[in-house]
């Protein structure tokens, strides 16, 4: 059973090529962490998981369903549907309060306003910021504000939790906190997670690592 | 040291120290009550303790022991000298991959076999860490910190394998 797959994937930006025949296989409910160096094209591979970018050559499945071959609203409206992401940082909306960021997806889905925060507060609870509620990104750490991302990530059940470099832009100890979050609320959600991480630690925190290098997936064998 | 530290903070049984010990520092492996015993009769030896009052009854369980201020300037003495900064500068890595660079044999195959070993220990230290009391999750760290920093050798060497075999095979 596979909840995300790449197959072969082959993805150039203009001259250069940044991935190079890579294939992962991600199961329901799995926690997987795609590592390598800078440049590896571990980034550009989220983003074909994800439906963000659309290969040259290879395959994107997402729940048995080929996606890559879907139109632009299509991929869309899958992310929105089905996907959740948490970036680095500063993906906020700074207008809007802490509880609005939250129930923005469900908002987008079109949710009710009323019902939409009815069902972002209990993860203020839940991750730990209760009381920030009615805070802007502004008036938030780094890492409440990166937990505030986490739960708008997770708000809307999705299938799939993309998450790309998530406690880059924080400290070694806040970034820890976040990634047990993340993967706990994960866990209890069932929700299938791919993260991208140079970070061996953050790396640790999931069931498995697949190294990105040259633009092909390795498989780490154990000695 | 670490008994006679524990002593320091209250005379103790035989069996209180080791209970301690197995509680704080022996991460699932006990110390034996024979290792326990003939460490406290070194350091009674040696001056650093003193058997107190004995209890009614017979055996090494009745006897409490009691820190001399020798001992506690031993412990203070140990506390407060830092421990060394190993340069590791001879390690068996290093030697496997020069030698495999050498003998021609696949270098980067074999960092990246223990770069899958550092990846599965650091992920059995934060299963420990999440699970664990504070405690644990220090230790836990103390590990991670040191595993992290070879994977970060472990890349860095690996960047590098071309032109450190031009170098090693002359």
């Amino acid at each position: 059973m596979t909840a995300v797959e790449a197959r072969d994937v082959v993805l150039s930006f203009g001259e250069t090529p940044a991935l190079r025949g890579a294939s992962v296989v991600v199961a329901p409910g799995e926690i997987v962490a795609i590592m390598g160096p800078s440049g590896s094209g571990k980034s550009t591979l989220l983003h074909c998981l994800a439906g963000i970018l659309v290969p040259d050559a290879g395959e994107i499945h997402f729940d048995g369903r080929r996606i890559d071959t879907l139109g632009e609203n299509q991929r869309s409206v899958l992310r929105r549907d089905r996907f959740g992401f948490v970036f680095q940082s500063g993906q906020l909306v700074p207008e809007l309060t802490a509880e609005e960021n939250v129930a923005l997806p469900l908002l987008l889905n079109g949710v009710k306003r009323a019902a939409a925060l009815k069902e972002a507060r209990p993860w203020f609870e839940r991750l730990d910021l209760a009381g920030l509620e009615r805070r802007r990104s502004g008036e938030l750490s780094g890492g409440q504000a990166q937990r505030v991302a986490l739960a708008r990530g997770l708000v809307a059940r999705p299938g799939a939790l993309f998450a790309d470099e998530p406690t880059g832009a924080l400290d070694s100890l806040t970034g820890e906190q976040v990634m047990d979050l993340l993967v706990s609320s994960a866990r209890d959600e069932g929700t299938t997670v791919v993260l991208v991480t140079h970070d061996a630690r953050v790396a640790a925190y999931a069931d498995r690592q697949v190294i990105v290098r040259d633009g092909r997936v390795k498989a780490l064998v154990s000695a | 040291m670490t008994l006679l530290g524990l002593l320091e903070r209250e005379p103790s049984h035989g069996y209180d120290l080791k209970r301690d010990y197995d509680a704080f520092f022996s991460r699932g492996k006990p110390l034996p009550f024979g290792q326990v015993y003939a460490t406290l009769s070194r350091l009674a030896r040696d001056g650093k303790i003193v058997i107190g009052e004995v209890e009614p009854g017979v055996g090494p369980e009745r006897k409490r022991y009691v820190i001399t201020d020798r001992g506690a300037t031993e412990v203070e003495s140990w506390l407060t000298e830092p421990v060394p900064a190993e340069p590791n500068l001879q390690t068996v890595l290093f030697t496997k991959v020069v030698l495999a660079l050498m003998l021609g044999r696949p270098a980067e195959e074999y960092l990246d076999r223990q770069r899958a070993a550092h990846l599965g220990r650091m992920k059995e230290l934060t299963d420990i860490k999440r699970s664990g009391s504070l405690v644990d999750a220090m230790l836990a760290d103390h590990g991670l910190f040191h595993l992290e920093a070879d994977l970060h050798w472990i890349d860095t060497t690996a960047a590098r394998l071309d032109a450190l075999a031009k170098e090693v095979r002359g």
